[in-house]
């Protein structure tokens, strides 16, 4: 029988047939090399703190479902992505009571009290590394050497720190390329950089393979290539700027590019299409922000790094930047320029 | 059942304060001490007991001179009455402890401007009896400082491990620096809000 009513719906009618379900899927795909990678090179104890960041996201999403009596939404792999991006900005020997209470705070926090997927000012993961900053500023700027020979028989003693007590870190620990710039004035070649022959959180440490996986993404269609573009490129245009300044103060613009986690922020922080501008001028102005503070932070600010402050930050004004260069819908009057 | 309305025993004006119109949990008034000195349970007690303590005195004296006040200077009487208590708070801290008096610094003197009093004075004790301002008062006050005390507390413990500078827990305990700085008031009373009201809206439903 023929439907009598007329149902009336909002736009848009025309679906590509891609459900987040599945762009969901293809950024973990993504981000698995990332984390096999940040295993070879840090060996178990980032194994365990990705594995536990993503298992307290997954259940956290999945708990809260159940006390708000809805269905679970942990299918649809947005709680897998926010634990795994957690776990990978987090120092490899993080304690993982901590990290299990990241992935809580990440889920909860950052996006759950906002009306869950789709509805997060920020992104969770971000929330939840700021939230872990604020709380255990000694333990999350504890950095474990990579490549250590013993990486995957031993467990670094921090890691199984027990419950709400303060991890003793191991007597070796590396200092990350940015804080060895920073506070001792020794730079890291772009290759060592690129190819993540050094320490720094368990994800950040190989550009060249978190490159690869936003390739894969923009190939697909499913992340846009704009931001990491514009991050990138703000990045490397500023710090450019200054070093052909002052070459000795300011360390050099591929420095800059490969070092901390300046690529994993681009490539796969700020393209979280819900805490993002949707117009294409919005998405450049936006990337031009991160990039910008990013360096601004790096370079005159107290810490060592500051893309996850000026993702933040530019999450919190993309809906702004949006309604600022809204176009003039046809008809309306011009905005009449007072001289 | 308009008759039930009216007739307001007086256990209701005490309770109401403590919990059904809680100040801070409810109203959600006089955010300033709350968010600013809730970072141990010492500070948030003696704050709140030092509130408590203005509130009492002021509705009192405003209920007594309810009928000589004129309507016009109304606000700016009442200001001079909360502030010549909040005076006479301020050293009597001081003379118990000036280590406490140091570590609530300027929030004393700023319980002027807690709209917490201000509107009690306003809304209840220039219309009724000094027997039910006394008893608003007391219950508005123990309410206020209740709340403070539950932010304290839980703030105390995680960012110090300790509650009235008594440690308990073991040795090596991480201190969670975020719930001393302000972000951890903002959080600590979120957390409070929330379960305060999925516990009413639970009990509107039953």
């Amino acid at each position: 029988m023929l439907k009598k009513t007329l149902d009336i719906s909002s736009s848009p009618h025309i679906y590509k047939g891609r459900s987040t379900n599945e762009i969901m899927k293809n950024v973990v795909w993504a981000l698995l090399p990332v984390v096999f990678f940040s295993v070879y090179s840090f060996g178990l104890n980032a194994l365990l703190v990705i594995a536990t960041a993503t298992f307290a996201s997954v259940l956290t999403e999945h708990v809260l479902c159940r006390l708000s009596k809805k269905e679970t939404t942990i299918g649809d792999y947005s709680a897998v992505i926010t634990g795994l991006l957690l776990g990978l900005t987090l120092p490899p020997s993080f304690p993982l009571w901590m990290a299990f209470i990241g992935g809580i705070i990440g889920i909860a926090l950052g996006k759950y009290i906002f009306g869950g997927l789709g509805y997060n000012v920020f992104n969770p993961a971000l929330v939840a590394r700021a939230v872990l900053q604020a709380a255990f500023p000694v333990a999350i700027t504890t950095w474990h050497p990579a490549f250590l020979t013993d990486r995957f028989s031993s467990i670094a003693s921090s890691v199984f720190t027990l419950p709400f007590m303060e991890p003793k870190f191991d007597v070796i620990s590396g200092a990350t390329p940015l804080s060895a710039f920073k506070f001792d004035g020794v730079t890291t070649s772009t290759a060592e950089l690129a190819f993540g022959q050094v320490s720094g959180s368990a994800g950040e440490t190989c550009a060249v393979i978190i490159i690869l996986g936003g390739i894969y993404l923009i190939a697909r269609n499913m992340m846009n290539w704009r931001i990491p573009a514009a991050v990138l490129l703000s990045a490397f245009v500023l710090s450019g700027i200054l070093y052909s300044i002052n070459s000795e103060l300011y360390p050099s613009p591929w420095f800059m590019l490969f070092s901390g986690g300046l690529m994993l922020g681009a490539v796969f922080m700020a393209t979280d299409m819900v805490s993002s501008p949707i117009t294409p001028i919005g998405l450049w102005i936006y990337g031009g922000i991160i990039g910008i503070l990013t360096i601004v932070i790096r370079v005159w600010g107290g810490l060592s790094e500051g893309v996850m402050y000026s993702i933040l930050l530019a999450n919190a004004i993309s809906p702004h930047i949006d309604s600022i260069i809204k176009n003039r819908v046809y008809g309306t009057k011009r905005k009449i320029k007072t001289a | 059942m308009s008759d039930d309305k009216q007739k307001v025993t007086s256990t209701d004006e005490f309770i109401k304060g403590l919990w059904r119109d809680n100040p801070v949990f409810v109203q959600v008034l006089g955010m300033c001490p709350t968010l600013a000195v809730s970072n141990t349970a010492e500070n948030a007690l003696a704050m709140g007991l030092a509130t408590a303590f203005v509130l009492l005195m002021s509705n009192i004296l405003v209920s007594l001179l309810r009928n000589f006040v004129p309507k016009q200077v109304r606000i700016a009487s009442y200001i001079l009455i909360i502030a010549t208590f909040v005076t006479v708070t301020d050293y009597a801290i001081q003379a118990i402890s000036v280590e406490l008096h140091k570590s609530l610094g300027a929030f004393i003197s700023l319980i002027v401007v807690n709209c917490l009093i201000l509107s009690r004075a306003e809304a209840f004790a220039s219309k009724n009896t000094i027997g039910k301002s006394i008893l608003d008062a007391l219950g508005m006050g123990l309410g206020f400082t209740l709340a403070l005390f539950c932010l304290g507390a839980v703030r105390e413990i995680l960012g110090n491990g300790s509650i009235f500078n008594m440690p308990i827990f073991s040795e090596g305990f991480q201190s969670w620096i975020v719930m001393i700085l302000p972000a951890g008031g903002f959080f600590t009373l979120a957390l409070w809000l929330l379960i305060i009201n999925a516990l009413q809206t639970r009990k509107a439903k039953s």
